[in-house]
């Protein structure tokens, strides 16, 4: 028998300490910080953190403030429009950029650079290219279109549609590189064996390249979907949350609260509702792709 | 002599997934053995094990006679070549077989001797400056053997070392590592799923399933006498052919087979055990098979129908039915037969192997 | 006779090709029609910031400027005001030039190093710890702005460099981990396990074998860095003071500020100015910023 056993504790020490990071950052900044902020959200903390236990109250308050319904609002629409009009138009340029076309590498350098830039800038130049005094709706109607209406700055009605616009040219590139990463990824054979059976291309899209790339879609949904709920940028450059409490969203209402309006309660609470939503998308994807893996 | 390497017991699971199940191994100074099974089988499990590179569950192993069973791969004295060889890309030849050394803190000039040292043997030393992606598949193995030479250690531990080669290279190749254990006198532990490098290269042969040894034997002993039907059947090329009947004993005590095709004396047959009467199942090889005219002199007889001709040159393997039963016979690559003839076939029992219908061991 | 003259006859070599076909039309009259709509504000921003403010009033955003100034750019580099402060964005260029090199270098040595551990050197429990980070990286940040908050205050780093490099090491961890990880398993196990016979320890392996196999990697997780982070608004203007203030959060107060005459052409110079850091990654680097943000999508 050799000496003793090693104590296991230390066997692979180095590759333990190189981890110490990545624990401390898993334990105490994402598990620690989001209990403490779920709890702190059943507290009256006004300009501080203070631990008075108030039940639900900070909930009850949020659900019938009206800027935090507005808030909801808007994110579902511009959610599920920038979903829908995203993933069409995306998945629509991939599919053109997958014709064995020629010069692919300039369209999709033209497509994908805004998603380069930061939403701060995205935010600015829409709110310059859609300014009612000298953008779009300035020019159209210098052009003899005297009846052109679309200010979606000053309209409060349609504000919201605005911002969907600039998150459009933002982000489609990211949907239309991933999705065709998708379509790169499917065996050619299957191409080959419907130009041999005859069947029209966009035919062998929907019927087999899409049900083909439900994973891609899946992975893509989830991820934009988490990405949508924390959108905060985009509306401080381009609409500062106006006009009035037009374009307002959950995200801003918490930075509001937390740092401006020093209610810290009513910012705990709102975050942690945004922690529900994506709970809520993230959840059964993960269980989805990674459970089943495990068993597999 | 101490064995060069002793596993007692060994353990390892991962998670609830047994992998080698209580494993006992003695390997002699200086033989060459060869680790044999489909895959998932554990061989390659076990040869990590050997070298530190997976720590086991329970167990212990000894590699000289010493105990290391927790101690560093570097530190076991021994040298492993892997089926991809794994060279380090970015250095060179020399690099890669200088590495280990350097890491042992040897000197320059004993590093410098023992590459030129190990460069003359597989004569790579034209190659020494290049680095891996400018090498031939084989040269790269051979930097691969390299490395473990230059280590100086007892054991050599290869995972697979030829897979990745084409056929001509691979029977090169496997002859130069014959040669290799001659001059060496290593001990050498060899992972393979290929047959006919196990049966060329091996002083003993292990094969292995379900995580335990089956058949620790010379390749002679189990081409000719394995051990149970599994064996049998994972031996040979094609597979050895099997008859389901039983056995019975006569009034004077000669045992007798009995299946669907009649009764024929076992006279001759070498039991392990004195026989019994049961189920059993009757081995025999394709090559140990006698057709045609040659077979009227043979103790067992059988009528066939010839269902299919493979000629492969050398030999041509037919495949005959026997009732419902499909058999291979290897007959003379001169052989005209084709599919529909009848063709009656036999062989002698000293040839067989019978095997326990419900355990499938040796009888 | 006749059956042999008509086989020479007919179709012979090379398919001919036509190229205006209806398809082709149709895709790329597509793909140019979406190129323009997506350059549109590229063009607008250039074309406005080259404008004198009198040429802005009087016409149109996307006509290119008769005559040509770079006022608007050396204003806004230079004298733009944010508050009382009229040093221009040169200030936030600078602030973001601190923030993105140290936090690109920490971010990335922490999780190479994390990923090669996990990749390699499975201990007990990585997994799950590397599970939770990965949850992390869903979290909205939201939920974790004020505990942050109240952890830096403790160490004596709020509204400091240091803090918000931390910060963003924190937050760029579990998309770099689950990259340098997923490259590190890609590479040949019997590597590495080679280099282990070879009495190769963990750093060692790190160094002598790992990372002169992994540039490329490498320069992915940079790009991704250097973008993620000098696009950055919502943690600078969290963690940092007012004249520690990145380039975005000092940008949007320019433009959105309400004080004084709105220059147009100035917010534009200096919108242009805070996007150009990125643009240049992304023009010069090209396939590996589509391979990053494939991998980076996570971020969110």
């Amino acid at each position: 028998m050799a000496a003793s056993r090693p104590n296991r504790l230390f066997r692979n020490l180095s590759a333990k300490i190189a981890a110490i990071p990545m624990i401390l950052t898993a334990l105490v900044v994402f598990v620690g910080g989001t209990v403490w902020t779920v709890a702190y959200s059943f507290t009256s903390s006004k300009m501080l953190p203070k631990w008075k236990f108030v039940g639900l109250d900070q909930y009850e308050r949020l659900w019938e403030t009206r800027r935090w319904m507005v808030s909801i609002e808007n994110l579902m629409i511009y959610g599920i429009c920038m979903l829908i009009f995203s993933f069409v138009i995306g998945f629509i340029l991939a599919a053109l950029m997958d014709q064995k076309i020629r010069f692919e590498s300039t369209f999709r350098t033209i497509i994908l650079y805004p998603y380069a830039l930061s939403f701060i800038v995205t935010g600015l130049v829409w709110q310059w290219v859609l300014n009612p005094e000298f953008g779009v709706q300035h020019i159209l109607r210098s052009l003899g279109w005297e009846s052109f209406n679309f200010d979606p700055l000053y309209n409060a009605d349609i504000a919201i549609f605005g911002v969907l616009i600039a998150g459009l040219w933002q982000g489609t590139g990211l949907i239309m590189v991933l999705m065709l990463a998708g379509l790169r990824g499917i065996d050619q054979e299957i191409w080959k064996a419907t130009r041999v059976d005859g069947i029209p291309a966009w035919k062998t899209y929907i019927f087999i390249v899409i049900p083909m790339m439900r994973p891609v879609f899946i992975t893509t949904l989830v991820l934009v979907a988490a990405a949508i709920v924390k959108v905060y940028d985009l509306i401080v450059a381009q609409t500062g949350g106006g006009p009035g409490i037009a374009t307002e969203m959950p995200a801003k209402y918490v930075y509001d609260y937390m740092f401006g309006g020093q209610n810290l309660g009513q910012g705990f609470a709102a975050s942690t509702m945004m922690l529900l939503a994506v709970l809520i998308v993230v959840v059964p994807w993960a269980y989805m792709e990674f459970g089943s893996k495990k068993r597999g | 002599m101490d064995p060069s390497i002793s596993i007692k017991d060994l353990n390892l699971s991962f998670g609830a997934v047994e992998v080698i199940n209580d494993l006992n191994l003695d390997v002699g100074q200086g033989e060459f053995l060869v680790l044999l099974g489909s895959s998932g089988c554990g061989k390659s499990t076990l040869l990590n094990c050997i070298a530190g590179l997976l720590d086991v569950s329970d167990g212990q192993i000894f590699i000289q006679g010493k105990n290391v069973t927790w101690e560093e791969p570097s530190k076991r004295g021994i040298g492993m070549v892997f089926q991809s060889y794994a060279l380090y890309p970015q250095m060179t030849v020399e690099g890669n077989l200088s590495f280990g050394l350097k890491n042992a803190g040897f000197s320059k000039a004993e590093v410098a001797e023992r590459v030129a040292n190990a460069a003359r043997i597989l004569q790579i030393e034209p190659l020494l400056k290049r680095k891996p992606a400018a090498l031939s598949g084989g040269q790269r193995q051979r930097v691969a053997i390299g490395r473990a030479l230059v280590r100086d250690v007892d054991v050599f531990l290869f995972d697979e070392p030829l897979s990745n080669l084409d056929a001509k290279l691979r029977t090169d190749l496997r002859a130069e590592i014959k040669e290799l254990h001659q001059t060496l006198h290593n001990t050498m532990i060899y992972v393979t799923h290929d047959q006919i490098e196990a049966m060329t290269l091996a002083d003993r042969i292990a094969i292995m399933r379900g995580g335990q040894i089956l058949q620790l034997d010379s390749p002679k002993e189990i081409y000719n006498r394995p051990n149970c039907k599994y064996v049998a059947d994972f031996i040979g090329s094609p597979s050895m052919n099997f008859l389901d009947g039983a056995i019975s004993l006569e009034a004077d005590g000669t045992p007798t087979f009995t299946c669907g095709s009649g009764t024929f004396s076992l006279e001759g047959y070498v039991f392990d055990d004195a026989p019994a009467a049961g189920g059993a199942w009757l081995g025999i090889r394709p090559e140990h098979i006698a057709s045609g005219e040659a077979a009227a002199s043979r103790a067992i007889q059988l009528q066939s129908k010839v269902r299919l001709v493979e000629p492969l040159g050398s030999d041509t393997l037919v495949r005959v039915m026997v009732g419902e039963q499909s058999f291979w016979v290897r007959m003379d690559g001169r052989t005209d037969i084709t599919e529909g003839d009848p063709l009656p076939i036999g062989f002698n029992p000293v040839r067989c192997n019978l095997f326990d219908t419900k355990t499938e061991i040796r009888l | 006779m006749a059956d042999v003259t008509s086989t020479l006859v007919g179709p012979r070599g090379p398919k001919p090709r036509k190229i205006l076909t209806r398809n082709n039309i149709m895709i790329y009259g597509t793909l140019i029609i979406v190129s323009l709509y997506y350059l549109l504000p590229l063009w607008v921003m250039v074309m406005t910031s080259l404008k004198g403010m009198p040429e802005i009033r009087m016409g149109n955003i996307f006509a290119p400027p008769l005559e040509i100034t770079f006022e608007p750019w050396v204003k806004a580099w230079s004298e733009a005001c944010t508050g009382l402060n009229c040093d221009g964005l040169s200030r936030g260029f600078w602030n973001s030039v601190r923030i993105t090199v140290p936090s690109v270098i920490v971010s990335i040595a922490i999780a190479s190093v994390n990923g090669y551990a996990l990749a390699n050197w499975r201990f007990r429990g990585a997994d799950t710890f590397f599970t939770i980070l990965i949850f992390g990286a869903f979290i909205p940040y939201q939920v974790m702005l004020y505990p942050i908050v109240i952890l830096l205050r403790e160490m004596g780093l709020y509204g400091s460099l240091t803090g918000l490099i931390m910060v963003h090491s924190i937050f760029g961890m579990p998309i770099l981990t689950l990259l340098f990880r997923n490259y590190f398993s890609s590479l040949p196990e019997e590597l590495f396990k080679a280099a282990r016979v070879d009495g190769a320890g963990f750093w060692r392996i790190y160094f002598q074998i790992m990372l002169p196999m992994s540039l490329p990697i490498f320069v992915v997780a940079m790009i991704l860095q250097v973008t993620g982070i000098w696009n950055d608004f919502l943690f600078g203007v969290i963690y940092t003071k007012p004249d520690l203030y990145p380039m975005t959060v000092q940008l949007n107060n320019i433009v959105n500020s309400v004080q004084g005459v709105k220059e147009y052409n100035v917010n534009m110079a200096a919108t242009l100015l805070t996007g150009l850091v990125p643009l240049f990654i992304y023009f010069v680097s090209g396939k590996l910023f589509v391979r990053g943000i494939a991998a980076g999508a996570v971020k969110g």
